[in-house]
């Protein structure tokens, strides 16, 4: 079966075209080493044609490549990428509407020498633009079939489907087309061939004559870098030599690439388009004089941010409740149903207490990954990062950090996810490591039962303003606050280095489509639940196990003594359940307490006691290293409670309010609620982020580095907190 | 003294001449179509004064002061 690799320019429609050819036949990976989805799906060319795999690569402007992740196109492209089948021809999509920067990269592919078929995309948008584009003469001219197509409707698939069965029959040639390098480029380059041949040996692979221009003409490129780790001195002042003989004009060799293939496309477009005489302004540039007008844009900005978090904190609750209770009555109901027990306690208090806290969280992501999903098929989200890029500029990173930043509110994973698009390797760890300090969804019942339980609910300016509501805003504002000077730090010491440039293309305001917006909420959603449903369930046996064991015999003895005790002595049989509900709450209690992570709560005591917490706020803490949330299960299960406790449970708030130090003096006091809280503000207690950001940095050092960060500095911001508050008086 | 992008007003227009410099951030600005003989516009700057907004080759380009200061225009006429 042939394989043709999908290419173009960012943003031209090719996940349209991808999606419209391969239906359902789709799978997604990775490729080895980098952060690049590798996706592929399989392609029926019409009745009796063979079908064909279709990889989809990432869209890029150029081949030109300065970092491994964009290397990964090159190589797929030139057949180096190892494990990965040959590639038997292009489907190139073109923006009709911007042919003149799409043709440029065309003009590169064309070097491979491979056969193509053009699909010249987005043909709406350049019909009510008045570019006149002559196909059938652009065809000739590029010696390729071109297909109109408009993809997000599906115009022009079949006949696309038609032009990719002749590909899959071998009925087309690579096109002898090519933009002219001066002779004494060529030259160089035969020489710098040769070289590289001689080396054989030491590359262990023949260097094609594409892979071979990128070296001669990317000056610190990628390609360069890579040959020349492998060779002695003599090289680069080898290479350099060639660089020089092969320039004839003014500037270096990237801007001779770009004068002669730009000098290419003008030839071609001048014979096959007709422009229209006089300009008319595009839609988009009339949206955008509002949308990213100095006042009204910022306005727009800052109301949209407004809508959105409205939407995550006010409207996804009821929702969120919803599945609250739902998850609460399978426990009740499997609690019942089940005998008292191991099985139960890790069915019931384990496994759906845990991952059940998660799961309500879904709403949340849902709509947020909506919101995001909308806003960047409408072509909003380069506009955000062109208003942002300053601001961002200041704590070191750029306006394209402003989206993982943002969805970072829900949850760090799609918002280290997110950072993919950000070219510079500096500024993109840099992103991943500050956006864990975004206050995410599981920080919010955190904040809320603390809140409710003692913050006191006064209120100020004539009621208009809560010091609960401002509580909460504080905490919001935290995470935000400490991440910049984190980022900025950050991009001093260990991701020191220039400002990478902030070169982004503004693409035109589409209209959103319905499809790609669920199909993006639908991966968000199920990757979320994927991950509820494995490491987050993972995890979260492994700490029921050590919250559970050892049970020893003697405490249930002394329990069992303590009931026969209350059956033979209590007066009425209301007085009897009361005394034998407290001692079983008693029981549950002793036992965590004297488990392995009880034990290492009160071992590990003396360390949080600066913060004004005791050996259960300790506890609960290291418990919930897999998810910040589980800390509420753990602290009802600690303060003598079922551990299925939430946020709305009144009764977990009395318990907390009436918990005493052994003095009796009261355990939790604002001071103490403010410091826990702080402290969840700025911890990574986020199993999940860690695995996550292992996976997209590819290095353990990185999650480390991000947990002892943000646990350090968590500890000293509560330690802060606690000893302020408690100067202030407020315990 | 020849003037840079970064030098342009809003709705000026000028003729790319050559770049600064020869890294990746030039590069990258080349094979966006700021190159030399390409008409540049600048459209808009951000609300806090960078980055700028310009039409090139037909489309839309955001970039930083820093980078359009790279770009080198032609004398113009008038
Ligand atoms: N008007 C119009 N819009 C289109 C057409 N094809 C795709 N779009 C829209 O263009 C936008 C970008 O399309 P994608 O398919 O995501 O583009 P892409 O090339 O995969 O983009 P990247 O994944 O960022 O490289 C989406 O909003 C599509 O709905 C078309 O023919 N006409």
């Amino acid at each position: 079966m042939s394989t043709i690799a999908l290419v173009g320019n960012p943003n031209v429609g090719k996940t349209a075209v991808f999606n419209a050819l391969t239906g359902l036949n789709q799978s997604t990976g990775n490729y080895p080493g980098v952060t690049i989805d590798r996706k592929r799906g399989r392609v029926d060319t019409g009745a009796g044609n063979p079908p064909m795999t279709l990889v989809d690569l990432p869209g890029t402007y150029s081949l030109a490549a300065h970092a491994p992740d964009e290397m990964i196109v090159v190589d797929v492209l030139l057949d180096q990428q190892r494990g990965e089948e040959e590639i038997d021809g292009l489907l190139v999509v073109l923006d009709a509407s911007n042919l003149e920067r799409n043709l440029y990269l065309l003009s590169q592919l064309i070097e491979l020498d491979k056969p193509l078929v053009i699909a010249l995309n987005m043909m709406d948008i350049a019909s009510r633009r008045a570019i006149q584009i002559d196909i059938p003469l652009l065809s000739r001219l590029l010696q390729t079939p071109v297909v109109p197509v408009c993809a997000h409707k599906g115009l022009g698939i079949a006949e696309l489907r038609t032009a990719l069965g002749q590909l899959a029959w071998g009925a087309l040639e690579p096109p002898p087309v090519r933009a002219t390098f001066p002779a004494e480029q060529q030259a160089a380059l035969d020489q710098l061939q040769e070289l590289l041949l001689n080396r054989r040996g030491q590359l262990g692979r023949n260097i094609p004559r594409l892979e071979a221009f990128r070296i001669l003409v990317d000056e610190g490129g990628y390609a360069e870098q890579r040959v020349l780790k492998l060779f002695s001195k003599s090289f680069p002042t080898e290479l350099q030599k060639l660089r020089h003989q092969a320039r004839t004009m003014g500037g270096n060799l990237a801007a001779q690439e770009a004068r002669v293939r730009y000098g290419w496309v003008r030839g071609v477009l001048e014979q096959a388009v007709v422009f229209p005489p006089v300009r008319k302004r595009t839609r988009s540039e009339q949206i955008d004089n509002y949308l990213i007008h100095r006042v009204w844009g910022t306005l727009f900005f800052v109301g949209i941010m407004a809508v959105l978090f409205q939407c995550i904190f006010t409207w996804a609750v009821p929702v969120m409740e919803l599945i609250e209770s739902g998850i609460g009555s399978l426990g009740a109901l499997l609690g019942a149903g089940m005998n008292e027990g191991m099985l139960r306690s890790l069915l019931v208090d384990g496994i759906i207490a845990g991952v059940g806290s998660v799961l309500v969280f879904l709403p949340q992501i849902l709509i947020l990954s909506f919101f995001i999903a909308v806003l960047e098929d409408f072509g909003y989200m380069a506009r955000a990062a062109f208003l942002m890029d300053r601001l961002l500029g200041w704590c070191g990173l750029s306006g394209q950090s402003f989206l993982p930043m943002l969805s970072s509110f829900a949850c760090a994973i799609p918002g280290i996810l997110a950072t993919r698009t950000i070219r510079d390797r500096r500024d993109r760890f840099t992103t991943i490591l500050v956006a864990p300090l975004m206050s995410c969804s599981a920080r919010l019942p955190v904040y809320t039962i603390l809140i409710a339980a003692f913050v006191p609910a006064e209120r100020y300016l004539s009621g208009l303003i809560g010091l609960q509501g401002l509580t909460l805003f504080f905490m919001y504002c935290l995470g935000v606050v400490v991440a910049v000077p984190a980022s900025w730090i950050l991009r001093k010491t260990l991701f020191r280095g220039d400002q990478p440039p902030f070169i982004l293309e503004i693409p035109s305001y589409k209209i959103p489509q319905a499809r790609t917006v669920f199909r993006k909420v639908y991966r968000e959603g199920r990757e979320f639940l994927v991950r509820a449903g494995t490491l987050i369930l993972a995890v979260t046996i492994v700490v029921w196990a050590l919250a559970y064991f050892p049970r020893s015999p003697e405490i249930a003895e002394t329990f069992e003594a303590q009931r026969a005790t209350i059956e033979l002595v209590s007066a009425t049989p209301e007085q009897r359940a009361e005394e034998l509900r407290q001692v079983n709450f008693d029981e549950s209690a002793t036992y965590l307490r004297e488990s392995y992570l009880g034990r290492a709560g009160r071992w590990i005591e003396p360390v949080f006691t600066p913060l004004g917490w005791d050996w259960r706020i300790a506890t609960a803490t290291i418990a919930s290293f897999p998810a910040r949330e589980i800390v509420i299960a753990t602290l009802g299960t600690l303060f003598h409670l079922g551990s299925e406790v939430d946020e709305a449970d009144r009764s977990l708030i009395t318990t907390l309010q009436d918990a005493k130090h052994p003095d009796g003096t009261p355990l939790f006091t604002f001071a103490v609620a403010l410091s826990i809280m702080v402290f969840f503000a700025l911890c990574c207690q986020c199993a999940a982020t860690l695995a996550i950001i292992k996976r997209e940095t590819r290095q353990w050092r990185w999650p480390l580095l991000c947990f002892t960060y943000m646990t350090v500095l968590a500890y000293v911001a509560s330690w802060i907190m606690y000893n302020a508050a408690v100067g202030l008086g407020w315990d | 003294m020849q003037r840079t992008l970064d030098q342009l007003k809003i709705n000026e227009k000028g003729v790319v001449a050559s770049l600064y410099g020869n890294g990746a951030t030039q590069q990258r600005l080349l094979e966006m179509g700021v190159s030399d003989g390409a008409e540049v516009e600048v459209l808009r700057y951000a609300p806090l004064g960078d980055p700028m907004e310009i039409r090139v080759r037909g489309f839309h380009l955001s970039l930083r002061k820093a980078e359009a200061a790279l770009v080198l225009l032609e004398e113009s006429a008038g």
